[in-house]
């Protein structure tokens, strides 16, 4: 097997398995369009790497939890609904990044592979920064996993029961970002909510307890990992889009498949 | 140097920490302001252990916003809260909504109101679980237990805080008459049992009022309080809540037999308390 089909695979591995877990609380506290709202602004993040020379997982990460923060801020501050103000901040955000991105002068950007992924393309050194990043986020996620839950539940019922619900905001948030900026590479921009909320549906079905989803969706992404990945070498077919096929595949497959017990 | 104002507050905070070994907390002359609207005006509660206290009041009274002052989760705009220290509180939330998409068992509910892995012991929430009547839920996913089951799990887990003050938001809501009578009388004898202090809120006037030892009726302001037989003749009362609550005795309720948690009848306990 080629380098660099053994580097996509371990990447887009990688990511899939912090998705899973991560998927899964975003699921459960219905934010899938505020996962949604800030891989868009993932772009205006690409676009400010490029103007100030910065690494483009550092920007992205930045803008990500920039937006985050001013999204919070703003839902206390106006009487407009919540979808309105992400669909707001989602385009507005995509549409910055496209625009600076056009008056960026003597830099010629490779658009298709920031909005669908060019997983084929990870560098050594991308994914071993990659690995680093998706160890770092699943050490925090086990640390906070039942207090991230509990918040879930009930935010109120947790923070009487001495959760810090303030810190746990703010970790989810990173979490996200942090997340968000790895899966770039792999689906691109457009896809990356797939990448969170497929798998953990998936996972859904076959779930018991919240552990077993969030494994379950880790695996059923790396599964559609493979699965794109090697599909797309197979039929010349880019890889990014690919992949979400797969999983959604993995998914239809999933809800038809009659289960003795589901809860 | 401390300027007399100062002075006369510390004097008052070491007044009533003296004053009363049964206290366990004091809310003192408290308003909350949100924007342009004051939610609550000089409202002053004292909750002592083994005592139930419960806040009538119509929808938007400021009931909730009380309540969450109780629970430190908002500071007020004036007044003073003191809590007994190291007091240990355990709540009950008026709406928990849990997403169908999160497979949780209620042992595994419960589990996450523990926040020492010492105590999460199954036997421990079994003991919890049957402390409530609700023994037959352990493995039961929380979506699929009835609303009088689920009030019950709320409970126990409220309860295995090993709290001294129990702070109930709506603990009847979504159950059946019948079931609210049994459901009260179960917060009585947990009251008995644990001696723990109880903090009730309820839009409903005719079962709590047989319930509790003081009622104290709310409308932004404390409009009167005391032992429900004299709330419910009070004009303040009246005046909020029309003749027609005046009509409605005090809720008695004498049992001869109980039921158990699948509807089925069984003989009443012996140490229930008669209302």
């Amino acid at each position: 097997m080629s380098d660099f089909i053994l580097r996509a695979l371990l990447g887009g591995i990688g990511v899939a398995v912090i998705a899973g877990p991560l998927g899964a609380l975003v699921v459960w506290r219905r934010m899938a369009y505020f996962g949604d709202s800030l891989s868009h602004a993932a772009l205006l993040g690409v676009a400010l790497g490029f103007l100030f020379h910065v690494d483009l997982s550092v920007s992205v990460m930045l803008v990500c939890v920039v937006v985050a923060l001013l999204l919070v801020w703003w839902q206390g501050q106006q009487r407009i609904a919540s979808d309105t103000l992400l669909g707001i901040l989602a385009h507005s955000t995509l549409a910055l990044g496209l625009v600076v991105l056009a008056l960026l002068e003597g830099v010629r950007v490779d658009l298709m592979a920031y909005l669908f992924g060019d997983i084929l393309a990870i560098s050594s050194q991308e994914l071993w920064w990659g690995l680093l990043g998706a160890v770092l986020v699943l050490s925090l996620l086990a640390w906070l996993w039942s207090s991230l839950l509990a918040v879930t539940l009930h935010e109120e019922l947790a923070q009487v029961e001495g959760v810090p619900v303030t810190w746990l905001r703010i970790a989810f948030v990173l979490l996200v970002a942090v997340v968000i900026a790895l899966a770039m590479k792999v689906v691109g921009i457009l896809l990356i909510t797939s990448l969170l909320i497929i798998p953990a549906a998936t996972a859904r079905h076959f779930a018991r307890t919240p552990e077993q989803m969030a494994v379950g969706a880790s695996v059923c992404g790396a599964l559609a990992v493979v699965m794109g990945v090697l599909g797309s070498l197979q039929w010349d077919i880019p890889t990014g889009p690919a992949i979400v096929v797969a999983a959604a595949l993995l998914f239809i497959l999933s809800s038809v498949l009659p289960l003795r017990q589901r809860i | 140097m401390m300027s007399p104002v100062e002075t006369s507050r510390t004097s008052l905070v070491v007044a009533m920490s003296e004053n009363n070994v049964g206290k366990l907390m004091t809310v003192s002359d408290v308003s909350v302001c949100f924007a342009e609207r004051t939610v609550l005006e000089h409202a002053s509660l004292t909750v002592e252990r083994g005592k139930i206290i419960t806040l009538i009041g119509p929808n938007g009274a400021g009931k909730t916003t009380l309540v969450r002052v109780v629970l430190g989760l908002l500071k007020p705009t004036q007044g003073d809260v003191w809590r007994r220290p190291g007091l240990r509180i355990g709540y009950m939330p008026q709406r928990l909504h849990i997403d169908a998409s999160l497979p949780l068992s209620v042992e595994r509910f419960l589990r996450l109101g523990l926040r020492s892995k010492a105590k999460a012991s199954q036997a421990h929430i079994k003991k919890a679980l049957k402390q409530v009547g609700a023994e037959g839920t352990l493995t039961l996913p929380m979506q699929t237990i009835s609303g009088g089951e689920w009030q019950r799990v709320l409970l126990a887990r409220a309860l295995l805080r090993e709290p001294d003050l129990l702070v109930l938001d709506e603990p009847v809501q979504g159950v059946d008459v019948g079931g609210q009578v049994a459901l009260y009388e179960l917060i009585a004898q947990i009251r008995s049992q644990i001696g723990c202090g109880i903090l009730m809120v309820s839009h409903d006037l005719h079962l709590v009022m047989a319930a509790t030892d003081t009622v104290v009726c709310l409308n932004h302001h404390v409009c009167c309080s005391g032992h429900p037989e004299a709330v419910t003749k009070d004009p303040a009362y009246l005046e909020l809540f029309g003749e027609e609550a005046a009509r409605l005795a005090v809720y008695t309720h004498r049992h001869d037999h109980a039921h158990d948690i699948m509807g089925a009848v069984k003989p009443a306990s012996e140490d229930k308390r008669e209302v």
